[in-house]
């Protein structure tokens, strides 16, 4: 038991991932992981979108529920739980159902092949970011069931223009991760360099696109510089239509629309939708950080490389969490001295102390690893550095998302379809024909 | 990779199919029948995983199941009219067309059951799933320098889709 | 029964086809009728895919990308036109489309 145990947690256990290992227990197990890990995470996006929302426009958002409005995502889902579940009248009661269901599993069956290190993925596809594309194209039928199901006229138009959106910037989408893929196929080293003895033979497995990074020592951001950088904003912006966020959520704007196509769904139904889109969002972040960002590569492994390097990058965890919690502390010392507050003052700094005992114990693994160099604590203490640097990166995605809400003003729909066949889809395939031109001729 | 559980994910993905296929062509909605067709086709994209086709699959799902379908659905919301689903479903002649479909069904299987000889005793070649795409690739665009055995076909197919754009928009254009 | 031979793929695509020819010969929705005919390529693609498997070699995967290009097209062709005619005689019934009829 201890001897699975040892050997599926760490880097490179033997025979890959869960899915390749034909192991179908410890693939269930990373299964349940990632859907808490998920769940938890989209919580965690709903607060951090308020309250960051809030200081962009001066003013401090949720304050009441947690210490400062930290429960307030469990708050809204009790509140979401227990609300009336109204179906309207003349809609069809099962296309009506199934519809928040379709974008449901769309948007999580894709971490099905997101991978955190090399070979900690629930199973590595051989076509993993075809599947990924796929899977994704799927949520598109939630959406425009959603807007006719509920026999409306203002979630239908909603759930129209949506789709078609949608429908547009998958286009432009997936010409930009065919252009990131051909990278895959160059084996050589640095920004520019393409190996002389390179086959051709690219993959299109995730965790394969990720360790092509690692072999060319170099991400993919920066290869063939600019065109890595334009194919990467192409994805950017793509995705951010794609997951109907600002500045492209006109279909579900309420100053516009009233919510669009899930004005007439209330309650759970609604927190599916809202659950569908986080964890979409989330997902095509884990994409663009794969194929352009290094996925759970940590800066700089091969300029700064060597034990002591990578025991200093290792205490990283650790000290983001400690940080987290000084910061906590931080705010448990301005809180008012109040009778009122003294509840919330005790919630805080007891949020700290757990931030601040995860961060110390964080920090204990990779101390201990490099004090008794034992096999099972080093490779815990590598798991645990490309999880943690996968999930930053993807963190870093989240709070671009919130700062382009913040910022900027939606595109009207004619504008909106206008960037998306005009200018998007003959930039991505220009650089695609450039990527590939300098492959053939480097 | 050892397969594993062939036959139980076979029925499943073949009934499942199957059921759909019945779905699709008995439901009075036409929406309830896109529903039932995009269950069909997600089914027979994991009977071509089993198959060792995951290229395919990935194809099937990308363009039938998030393309085609979806157009099939906004065409079905665009020509909604209230009246088609109180009208009767079928035709006149509908026992005719059964039967006519059911000699086709009987030709089918005693066709593969006097051709039954010819897929026994055949040992099955062990294709590697690890380069389908690769090879998939190889016989459409050619290799070190020579065009394969596709290569025209898919520049004709680029220009058939490219006749079926420009024929779809002027179709549907109020004014030409 | 338990081991799965190219035969059953055959068996289910034939099923599948079967039920695309009922469903274009008996329903009266011309939206249906063209689902069926979707239904059809699917399994003639079925097909083509087992016996690609049964031979070993991709011939018969790639010539099925190429019917699922085709039928992408025909299916935006096919409903331009059903729009098309919706416009102007507001009916999708197969029956009532006979204004080339004597």
């Amino acid at each position: 038991m201890l001897q699975a145990l040892h050997s599926f947690i760490g880097h490179d256990a033997p025979g890959g991932t869960p899915g390749q290992a034909n192991n179908q227990l410890w693939a269930l197990i990373y299964v349940l992981i990632i859907f808490a890990g998920v769940s938890v995470a989209v919580m965690a996006m709903n607060w951090l979108e308020r309250k960051a929302l809030a200081h962009f426009q001066v003013r401090l958002g949720p304050m009441r529920v947690g210490p400062h409005g930290l429960l307030q995502p469990i708050a809204d889902a009790v509140k979401l739980l227990i609300k009336e579940d109204i179906i309207p009248d003349e809609a069809d009661a099962f296309v009506f159902w199934i519809a928040p269901l379709i974008g449901l599993l769309a948007a999580f069956t894709v971490y099905t092949v997101v991978p955190f290190g090399p070979s900690q993925a629930v199973s590595d596809m051989n076509i993993g970011i075809l599947f990924m594309l796929g899977v994704s194209s799927l949520a598109v039928l939630g959406i425009v069931m959603a807007g006719w199901a509920s026999n409306s006229h203002y979630p239908l138009i909603g759930a129209l223009r949506s789709s078609a959106q949608m429908v547009s910037y998958e286009v432009a989408m997936g010409l930009a991760v065919i252009s990131a893929i051909l990278m895959t196929s160059l084996h050589g080293l640095g920004l520019y360099g393409v190996s002389s003895q390179s086959d051709g033979t690219g993959t299109l497995s995730m965790i394969g696109i990720v360790q092509a990074q690692q072999e060319q020592h170099v991400w993919f951001l920066f290869k063939f510089f600019p065109l890595g950088l334009i194919a990467f904003v192409i994805f950017a912006i793509a995705m951010v239509a794609e997951t109907n966020r600002a500045p492209f959520d006109l279909p579900e704007a309420e100053s516009e629309l009233t919510a669009g196509f899930h004005t007439e769904y209330s309650g759970l139904r609604w927190s599916l939708f809202m659950l569908a889109e986080y964890a979409a969002m989330i997902a095509v972040s884990a994409i663009a950080v794969t194929l352009w960002l290094g996925g759970w590569l940590r800066p700089f492994p091969n300029l700064l490389s060597g034990p002591t390097w990578d025991f200093i990058f290792a205490l990283f965890p650790g000290l983001t969490f400690l940080g987290l919690g000084a910061v906590a502390f931080l705010g448990t010392a301005r809180m008012p001295k109040h009778p009122y507050f003294k509840i919330q003052t005790i919630g805080l700094a007891g949020f700290g102390v757990v931030l601040a005992g995860i961060g110390v114990l964080l920090l204990a693994v990779p101390i201990a690893a490099k004090v008794s160099n034992q096999d099972f604590l080093n490779r815990s203490t590598l798991a645990l550095m490309n999880v943690y640097w996968f999930v930053l990166k993807v963190a870093l995605f989240m709070y671009l998302y919130i700062w382009y809400r913040a910022t900027w003003p939606r595109y009207r729909f004619d504008q909106l379809m206008k960037v998306g066949w005009k200018v998007m889809l003959p930039i991505s395939l220009g650089v695609l024909i450039v990527t590939a031109i300098v492959g053939v001729i480097l | 990779m050892t397969p594993v559980a062939t036959p139980l994910f076979f029925y499943m993905l073949s009934g499942i199919a199957i059921l759909g296929g019945l779905l699709v062509i008995t439901r009075r909605n036409a929406v309830h029948s896109a529903l039932a067709l995009i269950v069909t086709l997600l089914a027979v994209a994991g009977l071509y995983l089993m198959l060792y086709a995951p290229f395919v699959a990935g194809v099937q799902i990308i363009v039938y199941a998030g393309g085609i379908m979806v157009l099939f659905l906004f065409v079905i919301m665009l020509v909604n009219l209230e009246r088609t689903v109180k009208q009767r479903q079928f035709n006149r002649i509908w026992p005719v067309g059964l039967v006519a479909s059911c000699a086709l069904l009987a030709l089918f299987l005693s066709v593969y059951e006097k051709g039954k000889s010819l897929f026994e005793g055949r040992p099955v070649p062990t294709l590697t799933e690890a380069s389908n795409t690769q090879q998939v690739g190889v016989l459409l665009y050619g290799n070190a320098g020579q065009i394969g055995p596709y290569t025209f076909a898919f520049e004709i197919a680029s220009l058939l889709l490219l006749v079926a754009i420009l024929g779809a928009v002027i179709m549907a254009k109020k004014r030409i | 029964m338990l081991d799965i031979t190219t035969l059953h793929y055959l068996v289910v695509a034939a099923a599948l086809f079967v039920l695309g020819v009922i469903g274009v010969l008996t329903r009266r929705n011309v939206v249906i009728v063209l689902m069926s005919i979707e239904l059809i390529l699917n399994a003639v693609n079925l097909n083509l895919v087992a016996f690609s498997r049964m031979w070993g070699n991709l011939h018969g995967q790639v010539f099925s990308i190429f019917i699922v290009v085709d039928a992408a097209a025909e299916a935006a062709v096919g409903l331009g036109i059903l729009i098309a005619f919706f416009r102007n005689k507001e009916t999708i019934n197969v029956d009532e489309i006979d204004l080339l009829k004597w």
